[in-house]
């Protein structure tokens, strides 16, 4: 397989470095305290002294931005992290078993596919209870897994019987070492594109979890709980909408752009 | 027969294999092989011909234990058997250096340190004519014929002394076929290997096997050496197929 260079890997590698750079310095340092309330001007327009303005409380937007996608990301990664373990777990025993454990895994993944995510999460938060960060990763971890299962269970069975895996059992390698160390790095194809997306999806998740108000809890910024304040007041200060809003759509366009750049250099390799 | 003096012998072995498309994955048995008695002596090539369809593959997926015979009995005489694909582009992971899959066969054994393995790789490229400079290559990087040749590497790294050949050079130009026919000719010699060469193509299995099997509908219809089967075929079906190669 030959690696070319394409145009939407390196832009979105570009942007989305940048874009984590300015996160993991929004967790050490940010312009101004994100929660401090200032007696300075309340709703100022932005400025060079405030990128994007400020809030009802005088605080500065842009430093709360940089924490709160902090948050909205940690939180994404984590989830996405243990779903997409789990998940490809569960794909790869059933591909390459097949057999009952199949039917039985792959049924029960349907009954979970057939809620919509966003509700599944809410099930979930309701029975562990709301505000907790750990709870909202736990239940978005969990909604994630049955996509990855569906994804690495077709690229496994796919594989299960190729004839390099027949040469691995027929020297007698046994099962654990052909599913991980034979199978598994020729499944990255499909399984790197599924998390961009399963990473844009957690943070839009996220998002939407906080804007309904049963993800973090204040003084806390998340961008979904930002958006959900903003809404209040749009017509006061739209600059807080727009900035949370955009730094959503930077984060979920980059990493789309390297999902689309992976599949075309990987395209039709499976 | 001597038993020392065999590779594998088959006893009325019938075989099949299991199809999915039964409720709830249940599979569907599929009746190939009836009734399959041959052996296999030590250092002879042996060639397996027949049309494509008439169960092989299926012959040698259960010589080597991928499938249950439902009946009779596979005995092997020799250690771990190995095999070599028809298809060099799927028989080696793309994902890593030829380097790599051919010092797994000893990382799976366990017994040799590091410069040991790299020592048994190189010592093994040589003896299947591949340049150095190939270890670090991927396999999509090689040709047809290289890629047979790291097969062949690969499979004889553990010191086999039976080799099953499923089709080994048809998916390769006659130029490159004349070239692995010497190399495995020029190996069984070297190793003391014994081959069962599966082939549809008569004239290569003319050119390589002492001993040829003619297979029709998963029943062996008539064995003998090269020189009879080819120049005094007894049944109608083994001379349907020389015609049908002229």
């Amino acid at each position: 397989m030959k690696k070319r260079g394409n145009g939407f890997l390196a832009a979105g590698l570009l942007l989305a470095g940048t874009l984590a750079a300015l996160v993991l310095l929004g967790m050490f340092w940010t312009p101004y305290d994100p929660n401090a309330m200032s007696a300075g001007p309340k709703f100022d327009s932005p400025s060079l002294a405030h990128l994007l303005g400020t809030d009802n409380f005088g605080r500065d937007i842009f430093s709360r931005v940089l924490q709160g996608a902090g948050t909205t990301v940690s939180i994404a990664l984590a989830a996405l992290a243990g779903g997409a373990v789990c998940g490809t777990a569960v794909g790869a025993v059933t591909g390459y078993c097949g057999g009952a454990a199949d039917e039985v895994l792959m049924r029960l993944n349907d009954a979970l596919t057939a809620f919509p995510s966003i509700l599944l999460a809410l099930v979930v938060i309701s029975i562990l209870g709301p505000g907790s960060r750990f709870h909202v990763t736990l239940a978005l971890g969990l909604v994630f897994i049955p996509s990855f299962a569906r994804v690495s269970r077709t690229a496994f069975a796919a594989l299960r019987d190729v004839n390099y895996v027949k040469s691995a059992r027929l020297m007698g390698a046994p099962g654990w070492r052909i599913v991980l160390v034979h199978i598994l790095p020729n499944t990255l194809p499909v399984l790197l594109p599924a998390l961009t997306i399963g990473f844009n999806n957690a943070v839009l998740a996220e998002a939407s979890m906080s804007f309904l108000g049963i993800g973090v809890t204040p003084p806390e910024a998340s961008l979904g709980y930002m958006l959900s304040e903003a809404q209040g007041m749009l017509f006061a200060a739209p600059w807080y909408a727009a900035g949370t809003g955009f730094a959503i759509v930077l984060l979920v366009f980059s990493v789309g752009l390297i999902g689309e750049g992976l599949r075309q250099r990987d395209g039709g390799v499976l | 027969m001597n038993e020392k003096e065999l590779a594998l012998s088959l006893r009325h072995v019938y075989s099949g294999y299991s199809d999915g498309g039964g409720r709830f994955g249940k599979k569907v048995r599929q009746e190939v092989l009836h009734d399959v008695t041959f052996d296999v002596r030590q250092g002879e090539i042996l060639g397996l011909v027949g049309e494509s369809g008439t169960g092989k593959s299926t012959l040698a997926r259960t010589i080597l234990g991928m499938v249950k015979p439902d009946q009779g009995e596979v005995v092997h005489y020799t250690k771990r058997p190995q095999m070599i694909f028809q298809d060099p582009y799927s028989s080696l992971n793309p994902f890593y250096s030829v380097e790599w899959t051919l010092e797994e066969p000893l990382r799976v054994y366990g017994k040799y340190g590091r410069e040991e393995r790299k020592r048994r790789v190189r010592e093994m490229l040589e003896r299947v004519e591949l340049p150095p400079e190939c270890l670090k290559a991927k396999p999509a990087a090689l040709s047809g014929g290289q890629r047979q040749r790291v097969s062949i590497a690969a499979a004889l790294l553990r010191r086999p002394r039976f080799l099953i050949a499923d089709e080994p050079v048809s998916a390769l130009d006659v130029t490159v076929q004349a070239q692995i026919l010497d190399l495995l000719r020029a190996l069984r010699k070297e190793l003391a290997l014994s081959y069962l060469f599966i082939s549809h193509d008569l004239n290569v299995v003319y050119q390589l096997c002492d001993r040829v099997l003619v297979m029709k509908q998963g029943r062996i219809v008539e064995q003998g050496t090269a020189e009879a089967i080819f120049g005094h075929p007894q049944e109608d079906y083994t001379k349907q197929l020389l015609a049908a190669a002229e």
